[in-house]
């Protein structure tokens, strides 16, 4: 009975198509919000902020934009990682060079720069296809992180080579940097999150998200139907490197602290595509699924022996988290590649009728 | 033919059909040493509906892909609404109001029945990415609009029911109906159908010769349409192209075709 949609009849377009035409999702929505706005902030402690909220916050927006160009426009790449990079060295980059520039609009710009690039690099698209497109955009992340390590300008010729953040203040009150508080990052992530989902929901469920859809599913009828397929995957490209850009920037300034060129390697790109995969392609919930499956194991996986005082030694609880998230990813690629997602509107099919399954 | 005039003629069922919309100029189309059309040329006129008919291989998709655009005449000329048509991308010809169905279904299998019926209005969809991303104003406005057309369709075509289904679980008979759908929420000027009934029941056939009959009927589109049953092709169609080995043995009205010897072989397999 908990998701009764009886009586809740559309009586317009308008309606039908509105966010959560059952009654039911709009609550569920209102009460993660609710949780992730207000009670999280309160409760979390230190290590909480620093080892699960933000990081799934960061991570789910990496896996969006990645979702936006695989799971939506079905473009594989494996550069997603030098992607963030990208996003990470230009807010780096903008912030050194205009220090009075506010931090959200620098993250927010950080994206256009990863954003040309995708595109630049996503201009092979329209020839090759698939395996080989992943190629492509492997030599992309290599290229790329070999840029941040080869290129002193981009971190500004220090002398460890890595990116330091600076502190960073808004309104007098410090976002980033040594001085800034978990909680106000927490903030911080959370907003820009909140709003670039909100605009990649509206995206994908209208005109731009059918091209998208369509490309993907079969792009020889797409083109027949009027679909421009070049543009299609450019903006596919260009709108999925601005998410992974700005998640990349917050990554850095809102979650690390400080980086190396290492850390936007290929593990990265493997780390959020397995979120996406897990999670669900084509979703925008998954990725949050997905992010939060992925941050979570290997904490659980360290607490919990703890708790039933068992001991462990931490290599294999290492191991342990790697043979799991291997299997999971062996799972949903075999039995349900859409993920997390779709095993949630499963079970969420199963409410709506139940207790009467007829 | 009845009362065949440089302008158009009447059909024996009292429709009038027009001027000439589309004239294929002794089109030739190489597959490297496969030569699948020689030297063809007809014409299809203002809301009549044409069929092409011929054996296995006798050329009759690809002559549709060249209209369609997918692929590029080796030789020859297309003309279109009074004027050649120049080397054009598939999706601009689209545009100019030409839509279509494939031989082998080719519909968005991970969309559900009304997002892919949805897709077949992309041309009309004018707004810009930042007004879609806000989902303000115009980009609502148009969502809702098309959406009126399309719901227009689904009625038509009479599968409401399946609105919300994924394609990717309705049965053949459905999927080809939806991608008639598809098709027709274009609004098409020229609608092209590959063999719309191949694979179909009895029941299926009346179905869809009935939606074709009425979609010219109603919004006077003009059809070429591919088909193997003779049945219909006679019922269905004004005028008749026969290809065989990628040539054209035959053109005219059913009647005529029927009574056409080469043509009378060709079915036979006479030998050539
Ligand atoms: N893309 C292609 N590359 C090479 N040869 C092709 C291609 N498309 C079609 N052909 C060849 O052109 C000829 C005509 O094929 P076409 O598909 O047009 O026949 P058809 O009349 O539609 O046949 P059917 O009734 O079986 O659908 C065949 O010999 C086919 O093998
Ligand atoms: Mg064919």
């Amino acid at each position: 009975m908990l998701y009764r949609t009886a009586g809740q009849f559309k009586t317009s377009y308008k309606k039908d198509q509105a966010l959560f035409p059952v009654r039911q999702d709009a609550t569920l929505l209102a009460l993660i919000l609710g949780l992730a706005w207000i009670v999280f902030p309160f409760m979390a402690s230190e290590f909480a902020f620093q080892t699960l909220l933000i990081p799934v916050l960061v991570y789910s927006l990496a896996a969006l934009g990645l979702n936006i160009l695989t799971g939506f426009a079905g473009q594989l790449s494996l550069g997603t990682g030098a992607f963030m990079g990208v996003g990470a060295y230009a807010c780096y980059k903008m912030i050194t060079i205009f220090p009075e520039m506010n931090l959200i609009v620098a993250v927010l710009l950080s994206g256009f720069f990863s954003s040309i690039v995708g595109v630049a690099f996503g201009l092979p698209s329209l020839r090759i296809k698939g395996f080989y497109l992943a190629i492509a955009t492997l030599a992309a992340q290599f290229f790329l992180v070999w840029m941040f390590e080869k290129v002193g300008w981009l971190y500004n010729y220090s002398n460890t080579g890595a990116i330091q953040v600076p502190n960073i203040d808004m309104f007098g009150v410090a976002v980033a940097g040594p001085l800034a508080s978990s909680v106000t990052k927490y903030y911080f992530v959370l907003f820009i999150v909140t709003v670039v989902t909100v605009v990649m929901i509206n995206l994908t469920r209208g005109t731009q998200g059918r091209i998208w859809k369509a490309t993907r599913d079969m792009d020889i009828a797409a083109e027949l139907i009027g679909i421009n397929l070049l543009k299609s995957k450019l903006t596919a490209f260009a709108v999925s490197s601005y998410v992974v850009g700005v998640s990349g920037a917050l990554f850095v300034f809102l979650w690390r602290g400080a980086a190396e060129p290492n850390l936007f390697d290929i593990s990265l790109s493997f780390r959020v595509l397995f979120i996406a995969i897990i999670g669900g392609l084509g979703s925008i919930m998954g990725n949050f699924l997905g992010a939060i499956l992925i941050v979570a194991l290997p904490v659980v996986l360290n607490i919990l022996p703890e708790l039933f005082g068992i001991e462990i030694a931490s290599a294999t609880v290492e191991h342990l988290n790697i043979m799991i998230i291997g299997s999971l990813i062996i799972f949903f690629l075999i039995i349900e590649p859409h993920g997390l997602a779709r095993l949630w509107a499963l079970i969420r099919e199963k409410l709506i009728i139940w207790p009467f399954p007829h | 033919m009845n009362d065949m005039t440089h302008d158009g003629y009447v059909t024996e069922d009292g429709r009038q059909i027009g001027g000439v919309m589309m004239e294929m100029k002794n089109i030739t189309l190489r597959f490297g040493g496969v030569v699948a059309i020689k030297d063809i040329s007809f014409d299809i006129r203002e809301g009549e509906i044409r069929a092409i008919i011929g054996p296995n291989g006798a050329g009759k998709s690809s002559m549709l892909n060249v209209i369609s655009g997918f692929y590029t005449p080796s030789e020859g000329e297309v003309w279109y609404q009074g004027a050649t048509r120049p080397m054009m991308k598939p999706y601009e010809i689209a545009r100019q109001g030409v839509a279509r169905t494939f031989q082998n279904i080719a519909l968005f299998e991970g969309m559900t029945v009304l997002d892919n019926v949805m897709t077949g209005r992309l041309t009309k969809m004018k707004s810009g990415l930042l007004s879609q991303a806000m989902w303000w104003g115009k980009a609502q406005a148009e969502e809702i609009v098309n959406r009126e057309q399309v719901e227009k369709v689904i009625d038509f075509l009479e599968i409401q029911n399946i609105r919300k289904t994924p394609v990717g679980r309705l049965p053949y008979g459905l999927k080809k109906r939806v991608e008639l759908a598809r098709a027709l929420a274009a609004e098409p000027k020229l609608l092209l159908l590959d063999e719309p009934m191949a694979g179909m029941n009895v029941e299926e056939k009346e179905d869809m010769s009935r939606f074709i009959l009425d979609v010219n009927d109603e919004f006077g589109t003009t059809i070429a349409l591919i088909e193997h049953d003779m049945g219909v092709v006679m019922d269905l169609s004004d005028r008749v192209v026969v290809m065989d080995y990628g040539k054209k043995i035959g053109d005219g009205t059913p009647e005529e075709v029927r009574n056409n010897q080469d043509v009378i072989d060709a079915y036979l397999g006479v030998a050539h």
